[in-house]
């Protein structure tokens, strides 16, 4: 620890994003998350600037060509070509697009509802519980992927339908994380200490006991964010989510699956993308996780 | 000082449902089965007894967590058993309380100020630079520096903290402070700052505190009025230091005898107590105490004793009433 740290000089407190930016910046894992997760955010926003090549132009010349470093791969398609001749990279940087969208979305989506559904079932207890619990146990029940498929099934195939059945399955997650952690919170005497205060059932629910619950709904919100992108893609393969041509990731990967062992590029890119994807935002979740705990600040 | 009656409860009972499921019928457990008590301000009220007689059960009926089961509250001179709505959230500024964990009694994600601030958030329309300048007013008079406004509760000591939860308390400036062993989760040499602090405190703003405590040596210093209590009911009850001189009620005695004294050439004889605080389920009839009375006879086993005149204080006890005590030489 250095002398100026030790010295409280607290005349003008630091502002409450940078005292953040302090905590967070602490953990270079985060710090190299963050960066991974805005540069494809970039990547995506300014994927008709970046990408060489329209998402969905077939080259016919150019049919499974190899990244540019192996025989017979040139600079002109980096990652190579898939089976009708699109370029890799240009798909893979697209495909970004939809990867974060849904990721974004569903998080948003799922988030929302289970942190209300849980904190009502937190705060109202008795019947009220029960009935949203069980809902979510039954949830619970059913594998997730066949939870989706059925919603997509009575909602339609197509992306959005995707990402709306995705956000049904994570909802219980998030649900029971917020009960439980709420219900541990109102047990303790701040809470009363605000009732006694005169606080209404908002106050208490956002702005006392809200906070308090954020840390794990933050790592399981990351977590969700990973896993609404790879889910995504298996109901894409499945012919249920994104429709071809779209290049979201996973339906890059379906489409390729029979070229798997004759062109090892047009699976391993697209998994690469996911799993650096997947990866940042798991760093930048733990990150944010330790920045948001006061318990950990000094 | 003024010595307007500020807090009343009369007969105040609290039954909580336990137990109740699919399978079970449920029981009703008696947690208060009728306390009685005035409190004027500038005053202090101990609540003394061991633990499950039923005293932060009067402490979140007299701060308006919960309702009272039947029985009456008035705060203030109002009855807040029958009030609501605007009535009742301007009786909520009359009390306030401390808690007794300094580190569970505030919230972990505010900054000082912002918990100090709070209280008048929700009930004034002061400007947020009144806000902020009451804070800082209460923190001087709570013995925190300027500077710890702007800091987490985590950052502070537990003595600390509790100023930082007395000074939530009186942010209100309410007649009646309702203290939950405020001392007892800190070291003995911070209680006695604390202790001096709620003093002056009660000085400044004339206030009466229901002081709840299982420190008799604290409240034979803090307390102008003891109510001892067993099982959900006052067995004794009167001024401190009537009670602490000629404590007449067997439970007194053996809370008493059981305090230990600083001088050796005082030690008395102990009086043990055997057995186990009755269910608060199923309450023994006649006397709550009568199981682990040695003075128990038919009567205190079948009818139960009320609170009666006895020797400047009320005692519920008919042991006491017939002199039965006295005839024992003790």
């Amino acid at each position: 620890m250095t002398e100026a740290s030790q010295i409280p000089a607290r005349a003008a407190p630091p502002h409450p994003l940078r005292e953040f930016w302090e905590y967070f910046s602490e953990n270079k894992g985060a710090v190299v998350g963050l960066a991974v997760i805005v540069l494809i955010a970039l990547l995506a926003l300014s994927a008709d600037l970046v990408a060489p090549h329209p998402p969905n132009e077939q080259y016919r010349d150019a049919l499974l060509r190899p990244p540019f470093w192996q025989d017979g791969g040139s600079l002109l398609y980096p990652l190579g070509t898939d089976a009708v001749g699109r370029d890799m990279l240009s798909r893979i940087i697209h495909g970004a697009r939809y990867s974060l969208m849904i990721g974004a979305i569903v998080v948003t989506l799922s988030l929302a509802a289970g942190v209300w559904l849980g904190l009502i079932a937190a705060f109202f207890r008795g019947s009220i519980e029960s009935v949203i619990m069980r809902a979510m146990d039954v949830m619970l029940a059913l594998p997730s992927l066949l939870l989706a498929i059925v919603v997509v099934a009575i909602l339609g195939p197509s992306l959005v339908n995707a990402m709306l059945a995705i956000a049904i399955v994570y909802l219980p997650h998030f649900v029971r994380l917020t009960r439980a952690s709420a219900i541990s919170e109102l047990s303790r005497d701040y809470v009363t200490a605000s009732r006694v205060a005169g606080a209404g059932l908002l106050r208490l629910m956002l702005i006392t006991v809200l906070p308090n619950c954020m840390a794990p709904l933050v790592v399981q919100g990351t977590l969700a964010f990973s896993s609404a992108i790879l889910d995504a893609a298996a109901l894409g393969f499945l012919g249920l989510g994104a429709q071809p041509p779209t290049p979201e990731w996973g339906t890059l990967l379906a489409e390729a699956r029979e070229f798997v062992l004759r062109a090892w590029w047009v699976v391993t890119f697209p998994g690469l993308a996911i799993l650096i994807t997947v990866l940042a935002f798991n760093l930048m979740g733990d990150g944010l996780r330790d920045a948001l705990d006061p318990k950990l600040k000094r | 000082m003024t010595t307007n009656t500020v807090a009343e409860g009369v007969d105040l009972m609290r039954q909580y449902r336990v137990g109740q499921g699919i399978l079970a019928a449920g029981a009703d457990l008696k947690a208060l089965r009728g306390a009685s008590f005035s409190l004027r301000s500038g005053r202090t009220l101990a609540v003394v007894g061991e633990s499950g007689c039923g005293k932060s059960t009067l402490a979140r009926l007299v701060t308006l967590i919960e309702r009272p089961t039947s029985g009456r509250l008035l705060l203030d001179g109002v009855d807040a058993t029958a009030a609501s709505g605007a009535v009742l959230k301007s009786l909520r500024r009359t009390v306030q309380i401390v808690f007794q964990d300094p580190y569970g009694s505030l919230n972990p994600r505010r900054k000082v100020g912002a918990i100090l601030e709070e209280p008048l958030a929700i009930n004034t329309r002061l400007s947020r630079a009144d806000r902020a300048a009451a804070a800082r007013d209460m923190m001087a008079r709570v013995g925190l520096r300027p500077e710890h406004y702007d800091r987490y509760p985590h950052m502070f000591s537990g003595g600390q903290r509790q100023r930082i939860a007395i000074a939530r308390a009186l942010m209100l400036r309410p007649k009646l402070v309702v203290l939950d062993e405020p001392v007892s989760a800190l070291d003995v040499s911070i209680q006695a700052q604390v202790l001096n602090l709620l003093v002056d405190l009660q000085e400044e703003y004339d206030l009466a505190y229901l002081f709840i405590s299982h420190d008799l040596s604290v409240v034979r210093h803090f307390a102008d009025e003891v109510m001892v209590m067993y099982l959900g009911r006052a067995v004794e009850q009167g001024p401190r230091d009537a009670i602490f001189d000629a404590p007449q009620h067997p439970y007194t005695r053996a809370l008493l005898s059981s305090t230990p004294v600083a001088d050796p050439t005082r030690r008395g004889e102990k009086i043990k107590l055997t057995g186990e605080l009755p269910s608060p389920i199923a309450p023994p009839p006649g006397c709550a105490f009568n199981p682990r009375c040695r003075y128990a006879n038919d009567r205190c086993r079948i009818e139960q004793p009320e609170l009666d005149l006895s020797a400047g204080r009320l005692v519920a006890c008919h042991a006491v009433a017939e002199g039965r005590l006295e005839a024992q030489g003790i």
